[in-house]
């Protein structure tokens, strides 16, 4: 048994990164009602983006401190070209569709981008620690964290903040709302839906690849990678009800915290805990802990 | 109303299955018979389709037959065929008649969902079994035959291949009877409005909960003949998520329209993935995304309606 105070900075550690593996998908949930299974393959191609452009700045020399500028770059990148052409190319002809239909559809787009990224990318894995091993590590009690991991969380918390204000706070979010709540009046009303769709699922996917991105210098970069994590990222989704931003945090703290003590405690359940409590929210509260039955709200 | 061919022709098809024998060359009879193995597990997805629900976690069920028919030769030294069967199919059933209460409650992504959550607590709980182990997973023992133990691989090839062919028949026989009958007709009437079907005075709930069970020990009988078709179990082949998604992808390639649809879809599944794997490793999952978007957008009533289009047609 460790100290609880570690248990919690780890638990908090892997709850930032599993928020912001998470977040894309519960927007584009709760805006479009699309449960986006290539979210996991856009976060592999944001992490291989990210890891083969560190690759190549470094080599290229040039200062080190640059590399967390092309982290972000890879995401927007990512975001923009893969969540333009989803969007535009393959979810438009399935709006009005079975929600379940949709959902295929997407599992399709991910099929295709897991092997598009092996073209791509090869099947070489990638190591990118510069940017993680460029801070330093800080003791807490005598376990040396990296303070990247660190920085993870204020990451996790800047995006939750700022997605959280995009939606409440400002006059797009505004439009949003009156999409999410009804989108013959909004299209009345004179919004412009397709384009609140495509920039919404642009978003979203620029997420997942940040996610991606920002993972890449933790890990070994190697094909398959969006394969675990897409079912990661919806039981956090799940937990904390589809389509909440704040549900999101609360579910991501929850399964990262529940796995870290597992982790320390109780070793043997560590691999399923995560769709332990999944399944256990699901069946009391289908709606997730923080969604609402009746309307869906973000 | 049209006639209903369907007995004729499974009938049909057993004679060729088994007929083919004798053509096919050795890794085609084994193909044929891992195709057909996993056309039950397609068929269990198709009869829950029926009632338009998708499940993604059909692999719990394939992967209890398979590790149950697995640990009872390993542990317990039973290699009887018939007792593997039971054992794996009433396990499998026994599992969904008690996850049934909870999952008949939900439809649509939440019913994917919960599948896809239980699939996923068994695939952790094999990972991390050093008894079993662990991703590695473990050897079948050779089966016997009511006490019959086939000397060399031919007979026990030919042995299995066969009892492959005549359970897929036998299921796809059933199947077709029970589809065909007002239980079977509830699941269609369920997709179209569920509570007019509650106002008709039948309960959505329980057809659910039926359709769950059948779905479920027929998916346990398929694992239980890929493990012994197979010779060996692993959680990664038989219970991970991509393996339901595989499932869920013939099925839908397939299409609802009739019990032969899964089978002749899971052969064409084997047929081209033996293929692509050999030449094109890189192309494979790429192929089956492109196909999957086509018939969505394309062919939603799947490969099955093919025929009905050509004949509408002329």
């Amino acid at each position: 048994m460790l100290d609880p105070t570690l248990i919690f900075v780890d638990g908090i550690v892997y709850a930032s990164w599993l928020f912001l593996v998470a977040v894309g998908l519960t927007l584009i949930y709760g805006v479009m009602n699309i449960l986006n299974v290539a979210h996991g393959s856009l976060y592999a191609i944001g992490a291989f983006t990210a890891a083969w452009l560190v690759g190549e700045y470094m080599a290229a020399g040039w200062a080190p401190l640059g590399t967390y500028a092309l982290l972000i770059f890879a995401a927007v990148a990512v975001g923009v070209v893969l969540g333009t052409i989803i969007e535009r190319g393959v979810l438009r002809w399935m709006y009005g569709r079975d929600e379940m239909v949709i959902v295929l559809a997407t599992y399709a787009v991910f099929l295709i981008l897991e092997d598009v990224a092996k073209l791509v990318f090869g099947v070489e894995s990638y190591m990118t620690y510069q940017p993680r091993t460029l801070l330093d590590y800080v003791d807490v009690g005598d376990i040396p964290f990296a303070v990247y991991d660190f920085c993870l969380v204020g990451l996790a918390l800047v995006v939750g903040i700022g997605v959280w204000i995009g939606v409440n706070r400002t006059r797009p979010g505004k439009l949003l709302h009156a999409v999410i709540y009804d989108r013959e009046i909004s299209m009345a009303l004179g919004i412009n839906v397709a384009r609140v769709f495509t920039v919404t699922f642009v978003i979203g996917a620029m997420l997942g690849a940040l996610g991606g991105a920002f993972t890449a210098p933790m890990i070994s970069v190697v094909p398959g990678i969006g394969v675990e994590v897409i079912v990661l990222a919806f039981a956090v989704v799940v937990v904390g009800g589809l389509g909440s931003i704040e549900g999101a945090a609360i579910g991501a703290l929850m399964v990262g915290i529940g796995r870290t003590l597992a982790v320390n405690v109780m070793p043997e359940v560590e691999l399923f805990i995560v769709y332990g409590v999944m399944a256990l929210v699901l069946i009391v509260r289908p709606q997730g802990l923080f969604g609402r039955a009746e309307a869906r709200k973000i | 109303m049209k006639k209903d061919y369907t007995h004729a022709g499974l009938g049909i098809a057993l004679v060729v299955v088994i007929a083919l024998w004798w053509v096919m060359p050795g890794w085609a009879i084994n193909m044929l018979a891992l195709a057909l193995a996993n056309g039950l597990v397609v068929l269990g997805l198709m009869i829950q389709m029926r009632a338009g629900l998708v499940s993604f976690g059909q692999a719990l069920y394939y992967g209890i037959g398979a590790y149950g028919a697995a640990m009872a030769g390993h542990f317990w030294g039973v290699t009887d065929v018939f007792g593997l069967l039971l054992l794996g199919t009433a396990a499998s059933a026994a599992v969904a008649f008690i996850l049934g209460f909870l999952l008949a409650r939900y439809r649509g992504i939440f019913f994917a969902m919960l599948s896809l959550a239980f699939s996923m607590i068994l695939f952790g709980l094999l990972v991390n079994s050093a008894a079993l182990g662990s991703t590695d997973g473990f050897g079948v023992s050779a089966p016997t035959f009511l006490g019959y133990a086939p000397a060399g691989n031919t007979r026990l090839t030919l042995l299995l291949y066969s009892l492959v062919a005549l359970l897929a028949y036998g299921v796809a026989f059933a199947a077709n009877r029970y589809l065909n009958s007002t239980m079977g007709y509830i699941g269609e009437a369920i997709r179209e409005n569920e509570v007019r079907v509650d106002y008709l005075g039948a309960s959505p709930r329980r057809a659910i909960h039926t359709k769950y069970v059948i779905a479920a020990s027929v998916s346990g009988m398929g694992g239980v003949l890929t493990a012994l078709l197979i010779g060996h179990v692993t959680p990664e082949d038989f219970v991970y998520w991509t393996k339901s998604g595989e499932f869920v992808f013939v099925a839908i390639l397939s299409g609802t329209g009739n019990v032969a649809a899964p089978f002749i879809g899971s052969m064409i599944f084997e047929l081209v993935r033996t293929y692509a794997l050999q030449y094109a490793p890189n192309f494979w999952q790429m192929l089956l995304g492109g196909t999957l978007l086509a018939v969505i957008l394309f062919l939603p009533g799947g490969l099955w309606s093919v025929a009905r289009l050509l004949r509408g047609r002329r």
